[in-house]
């Protein structure tokens, strides 16, 4: 998962796909499986503000997300391409009421459907983990563009050497 | 991005900060002499970018004789593996959710 510059998780959902286009692309049915409450809906290039809620989705899930809630959601909404394409930016799962994320960069997530056998193929990429900011510290690294593929193959070539 | 990760990341990226954390990770603890050997930069810019990548707590010094021994601390870069990894499990975690949502009609 943490081999190239991405995380990337394909799954097939056995639901016909204008089913999942809704979950997805609709604020209130994706903050039902989400958790997290929109009052606005998603259109392109909106910023959303909206509060954790537990999930309606899975019971054991709401219970872990029950401290967080009332917590502050940010999400801005990229491109909605009907039956096919949603994408949003967002603070990769900033639900730590104590941390302020706002100056952070945010991180890009595609959500991309297609019919497969069975029902509907999804296929969620995050792109962005290279775009962190300097050192708060103010200490300017003169960081260049190499990408977060040589940084991850690094990690991932080390972790599996203490192994 | 959790906060603590983000200079870690940052330090990360560049290229020859890249080389010598993974010679590092290779051969590690090495001196400064044999860091600079092979390298096509002075010895004046392999220190300054170890101190960038010291001051990420990726790596740390120490004196030996009048040589400068470079290490690696093993624990950030598992810092920072750890929060790829978190943000990983929770897309699993949502997927399931997604599913249980729309297979349940």
């Amino acid at each position: 998962m943490t081999d190239t510059d991405r995380i990337e998780k394909t799954t097939l959902l056995r639901a016909p796909r204008e089913r999942v286009w809704r979950a997805i692309s609709d604020a209130k049915e994706f903050g039902a499986w989400f958790g997290v409450e929109f009052d606005t809906a998603f259109t392109p290039g909106a910023h959303l503000t909206g509060k954790i809620v537990p999930t309606k989705a899975d019971p054991a899930v709401a219970k872990t997300q029950e401290p967080y809630a009332g917590a502050k959601f940010e999400i801005w909404v990229d491109r909605i391409e009907a039956p096919r394409l949603f994408s949003f930016r967002w603070h990769p799962f900033a639900i730590d009421p104590a941390v302020d994320y706002s100056s952070e960069p945010t991180t890009l997530v595609v959500f991309e459907l297609d019919d497969a056998p069975g029902g509907t193929s999804l296929t969620i990429t995050e792109t962005g983990f290279d775009k962190i900011p300097l050192s708060r510290r103010k200490k300017a690294f003169d960081m260049n563009d190499q990408g977060w593929t040589a940084q991850a193959a690094l990690i991932t070539k080390y972790v599996a050497s203490q192994t | 991005m959790s906060a603590g990760i983000a200079p870690v990341f940052a330090a990360l990226g560049d290229e020859t900060r890249l080389e010598l954390v993974s010679r590092l990770c290779k051969g590690g603890p090495l001196s400064i002499t044999r860091l600079t050997d092979g390298a096509d930069v002075s010895r004046q810019a392999i220190t300054k970018h170890l101190h960038a990548l010291a001051e990420a707590g990726l790596v740390s010094s120490s004196r030996q004789g009048r040589e400068t021994i470079w290490e690696l601390e093993t624990k950030r870069l598992a810092i920072a593996k750890r929060y790829l990894d978190r943000v990983s499990t929770r897309w699993d975690d949502a997927i399931e959710r997604l599913r249980a949502f729309v297979e349940s009609e």
